[in-house]
Order: structure tokens, then sequence, then C-alpha cells
């Protein structure tokens, strides 16, 4: 019974990272059709952003040695404020251009970041003590879980219920799910683009840094390719959720971290180091199966 | 007039002239008797074979892919399980089956077999990814590519795992890898003015009339795709037999994006802008290097920070969607229309 509270909960925390990044990549895709893969590297830029920059092996704290009030905003403030300077210095111009064109441009912006965290911090993994005591084990039913993992989720929780009632209630969120429907027709009846976009990357980008903020307490380190490899399965659930659906997106985002973490589990031994192959090929299969997503929205559909 | 005149005969001008820059560059290269240039001549040619290879699939189909890289990789790995010599192979490789162990390939041979191996892979995969429709087929071969990677840096017995795999004879030189650039650009041409080739560029261009008109566009795809797999598996040969060692992570992102960037700066939609934009791009690349290795101006030397080659290619890859999203090339292929191939009827 232990065992398998321990699994739900691993699963929970680990599809809470993967809904939040495929929610970034979803809100941004909706939007304006763009599939963003500087994404990941917001996540790491967020995660660095809170050492001293310098390339030796020990790590000192900079923004991470503010109080837990003031930091997390602060980092929400950065992964949203990188999110935003990326659409007004690059994916404003390129408005007009087609999926692909974008794609490629969010790609080079990402190699961009990566590169410059590169120069800053090298590629040595350093450590990042951020709230220690959250690692600390509490014992639910038996199971012992460590307290960080209840709070990821509770905290992942609680920013989908927030972000569902921006969407549902105010009207930055109409006018947002009115765009995604049709951008066209919502620029026509009054939608202002530019405002719904930056709105929308600001999202993202606070969302990305929640991530950060997630992973670095997990995992205590700092990592140049930790955003990526998030990043990767986040593009996944999004495919797999139907492009376009934010609901799907995070559904996705839960059932590749459930599907993770039963592979580990249930894989026998010699396959276990293969397990994201076998996660990526379900994934390949499910596409076989509904070639549009689980939960295409009608929007997406082609019209002839 | 021009309608009179079969395809071949009013575009063959443009792998033609391609070539003979090659050719050119690769004389230069011979003639310089520079080893450290030589070596970066040959590498430009793989780079050649490898873009050439992406064009083939993204530039007729319009669809990104991501994950093209993987076959490199593929290919990489035939070889070396082929031509590794069976003394070393035995330590290294245990896993593979006894009658590889025991037996060596020469590098010809190999050029044929490894190269097939990603083109059935392709060819496999292919019939899955080519269901989707065009960014969701860009993001599936990311996870391709993932698929890839995770499998080559965790086969221990196979591959090696992460360490690198030594012992490939290293046998590519300025002409081999000069010929695997030639074989790219012919096949590239020829694909590009088949059949298959326009229905698929039309495909590309109004997928909708396309589709009226008969065209199967996955069907077409396909083909394009293991076309392109074909090519590529031979660009991932050549650069083991180049480096003589081969390591999964040589064959993910970074080289992804470095393959895109040349394929988008020279212009994607057009063979020679694929071939224009790795002699840019290399270049630029060789370039930066030198000026991060430093330059000794009178007592100090003047050397910008390392990195700065990266973010320098990235910032050259965004300008240019930015101004000019049609890359170097705009499209364009380069034309020779004078003799030998100016027109018969002209003077009439």
């Amino acid at each position: 019974m232990t065992a398998i509270l321990q699994i739900v909960f691993d699963a929970l925390s680990l599809g809470s990272i993967y809904a939040l990044g495929a929610l970034g990549i979803a809100l941004i895709f909706g939007v304006m059709r763009l599939v963003n893969f500087a994404h990941g590297d917001y996540i790491s830029f967020c995660v660095f952003a809170m050492l001293v920059p310098s390339t030796d092996a020990m790590s000192e704290m900079f923004l991470g040695s503010l109080p837990t009030i003031v930091l997390i905003p602060v980092i929400l403030l950065i992964g949203a404020g990188v999110s935003v300077l990326s659409e007004i210095i690059v994916f404003r111009r390129l408005r007009d251009a087609n999926p692909a064109t974008m794609m490629i441009a969010s790609f080079a912006l990402g190699f961009i970041l990566k590169h410059f965290l590169l120069m800053l911090f090298s590629s040595r993994p350093k450590s990042i003590n951020l709230w220690p005591d959250l690692g600390l084990p509490v014992e639910i039913l038996g199971a012992r879980l460590p307290l960080l993992q209840l709070i990821a989720i509770g905290i992942t929780i609680i920013i989908l219920v927030a972000l569902s009632a921006f969407l549902k209630r105010t009207r930055f969120g109409l006018e947002m799910r009115a765009a995604a429907e049709n951008f066209t027709m919502a620029r026509m009846l009054g939608v202002k683009a530019n405002q719904v976009i930056l709105i929308a990357f600001a999202i993202s980008g606070m969302l990305a840094a929640s991530i950060g903020l997630i992973l670095a307490a997990q995992t205590g380190t700092s990592d140049i390719q930790m955003g990526v490899s998030v990043m990767l399965v986040a593009f996944i659930a999004t495919v797999i959720g139907g492009l376009g659906s934010l609901a799907g997106a995070v559904v996705a985002g839960y059932l590749i971290g459930a599907a993770s973490v039963l592979m580990q589990v249930i894989l026998p031994l010699e396959a276990r180091p293969f397990r994201d192959a076998f996660v990526y090929a379900a994934v390949i299969a499910c596409l076989i199966w509904r070639p549009q997503g689980l939960f295409a929205p009608k929007s997406a559909k082609q019209r002839v | 007039m021009n309608a009179h005149r079969s395809v071949l005969a009013r575009t063959v001008s443009t792998p033609a002239v391609l070539i003979l820059v090659l050719l050119a560059i690769a004389l230069i290269a011979k003639l310089s008797g520079s080893s450290p240039f030589e070596r970066t001549v040959t590498e430009l040619f793989i780079r050649i074979v490898l873009v050439v290879g992406l064009y083939i699939f993204i530039g007729n189909s319009g669809v990104m892919s991501f994950g093209h890289v993987g076959f490199m990789c593929l290919g990489a790995y035939g070889t070396a399980w082929l031509t590794i010599p069976p003394a070393m192979k035995k330590f290294a490789l245990t896993g593979l089956p006894d009658f590889i162990l025991q037996h060596q390939a020469p590098i010809a041979l190999s050029l044929v077999l490894s190269p097939l191996l990603a083109a059935v892979f392709a060819l496999l995969i292919g019939r899955i990814l080519m269901r989707l429709a065009g960014i969701a087929a860009s993001i599936a071969t990311f996870a391709m590519l993932a698929v890839i990677n995770t499998v080559y840096s965790n086969w221990e017995t196979v591959t090696g795992a992460t360490s690198s795999v030594v012992g490939i004879p290293m046998k590519t030189g300025v002409w081999l890898s000069f010929g695997g650039a030639l074989f790219a650009v012919i096949v590239a041409y020829g694909y590009g003015i088949s059949r298959y080739g326009l229905a698929l560029r039309s495909a590309r261009d109004e997928a909708i009339a396309a589709a009226a008109s008969g065209v199967d566009i996955e069907r077409q795809r396909l083909i394009a795709f293991v076309i392109s797999a074909f090519v590529i598996g031979i660009a991932g040969v050549l650069y083991a037999h180049f480096l003589g060692v081969v390591n999964p992570d040589a064959f993910y992102l970074s080289l992804t994006f470095i393959s895109l960037a040349m394929l988008v700066v020279g212009g994607m939609n057009s063979l020679s802008g694929a071939v224009i934009g790795v002699v840019a791009i290399s270049a630029v690349i060789e370039i930066l290097r030198t000026l991060e290795k430093g330059i000794p101006i009178g007592e100090a030397t003047l050397a910008i920070p390392n990195g700065v080659q990266e973010i320098a290619i990235g910032i050259a890859m965004i300008v240019i969607l930015i101004f000019r999203p049609s890359g170097l090339m705009r499209n364009r292929e380069l034309r020779w229309s004078r003799w030998p191939f100016e027109r018969a009827s002209e003077n009439k």
C-alpha cells in the first residue's frame, strides 16, 4: 500500500513539472502558433539567476540568498522578463512568418541563451542550497514522502486553478482564449494583439520560473541541461494533448509523468536506463492511434 | 522555347556549378598542402553532405525536422560496428552478433550498408511520423532524436554507452569527403527534378491543390524522408572515419542546431542555398574560432571570450530569419545559362 502511495506521489510530482512546462508552451502556441524552443532555456536562466556568475566549481548564492518571500516573486519576474523581452526583440518581428520559421528562430534564441549561461557559469553542474528544510520527509498514511514533493504538487494545483480562473473570469483571459481560437477574428473584434501576446509570454515565463524553482529545490543542483530535458517532454505533452489545447497539455503532462514513473518500476532492471526511450516510443505509438492528439481543439482542424 | 527543353537541360547547370565550386575548394585544399586546412575542408564537405541531406527532406516538404542528426548517429555507429578491427571490437563492443564481431568490412561496403541501416530505420519510423501534420511532425522528429540518443547513450555492450567508441579507421580525407558531397548534391538534384520531388514541392506550396491533383502527401514525404536519411547516414559514416571516434552526444542538439542554421542561412528551399549556407557558416565559424584562440597584435594577444562563436551564429541566424527569411540565396538556384548550357535554339 505504502509502495503504491509512493509511486502515486512520485508520478504526481514529476507530472506536475511536465504539466507546468507543457502549459507554458501551449499558451504561447495558442496565441501565436509559435512552438517556443527557448522555453527550456528560460527555466535554466531562472535557476542560474540565483547564483553569482562565475566559472568556479564552488557556487555562491546571489539572488538565492534573498529571503523566500522576496526570492519567489523576483525569480518569477525574471522569468516573465526574459520571456517578454524575447517576444519584443525577436518574435514580434516574425509575426507574419510561417510557424517553421518562428520555430527555428526560437531554437536559435534558446541556443544563444544557453551559450550565454555557459559563458558566465561554465558547463559544470553546481550545487544550489535552496530551502534545505523542505527535503525532510513527512509521514502520510504510512508512506514517508519528502515535504517538497507535496509542496510541488500543491503549488502546481494552485497555479492550475489560478490560471484557469484567470482564463475564464477575467477580461484578459477571455481575450486570450478568443485569440487562441481565431486570432484574426479576435483582432477584428477589438482584442489588442500585442497586449494579449505579451501577457501570454509573461505567464509562460512565470511558469518556466516556477519549474526552475521547484527543480532547483528538488535536485539541489543547477545544470545547464535541466531545462532542456523538461522542455523536450513538455513539447511531447503538448503534441499528445493536441496542439493548442491547454487542458490537453496539462493532462498529457501528468500522463507522461505517470508513464515515466510506472516504467521505472515495471521495467526489468537491465531495461531501466532506456526508460526515456520507452516513454518516447509510447508517445509515438499514441500518435499512431490519434495523430491529432488526445484533446485536439476544434480550431486546430485543418479547413479545406 | 523553354517549354520544349527537358527539365534536365534547363536545370542541370545548378549541380554543375555547385560541383565546380566544391571541386575548386577541394583543389585549393590539396594544393595548399596545409594539413589543418585540409581537415577544415574535409569537415566542410561532411557538413555539406549532412545539410544537403536535410534539404532533401525539409526543403522539398516544408516540414521542419529536428531529428535528422539521429540518422547521422545511426550511420556513424553502423560503420563503427562494421569497420573496427575484430581484435578491438571483441573487448569494447561485446554485445554485437558474432558474425560482425569476427569480420571487418572495408569502408566501401560500409558506405553502402551503414546508410542503408539509417534509411531502413527512417522507413519504419517515417511511416508513423509522416502521418502527423506539419508542426506535430516536427516535434515528433525531436522525440525520435531523443529515442536514438537515449538508446545509444545507454546500450553499454553495443554502443559503449556514453564513452567514445575508438579504433575506427581514419580514412576520410579531402577526396573521399568530396565524393560524399558530390553524391549528395547529385542525389538531391536528381530527386528534386524527379516526379517525386515535384509532387512533394507542390504539396509544400499548396497542400490542398496537390492532394486534389492526386498527390499522396504522406507517401511523398516518406520517400523524401528515407532518401534524406540515407544521405545523412553517409555523412555519419564519413564523420566517423574522419575523427576515428564516435560518441552519442556528438549527434545531438548542438549539431542539430548548427546544421539547421546552415540550411536556414543559405535558404532552405534551394539546393544552392544548402551548399552556400554550409560554406558561409563554416567560414564564419573558422574566423571566430581563430579569434577565440587569439590574434597576436604586437605584444598583446587579442582574443574574444569562448562561447562568442555560438552566440554570434545564433544571432546571425535570427537576423537572417527576420530580414531575409528566404536566406542568402533567396530560395533561388545558382544558374549558368551561357556555354556549354546555352540553348541551342537561342541564336536562331
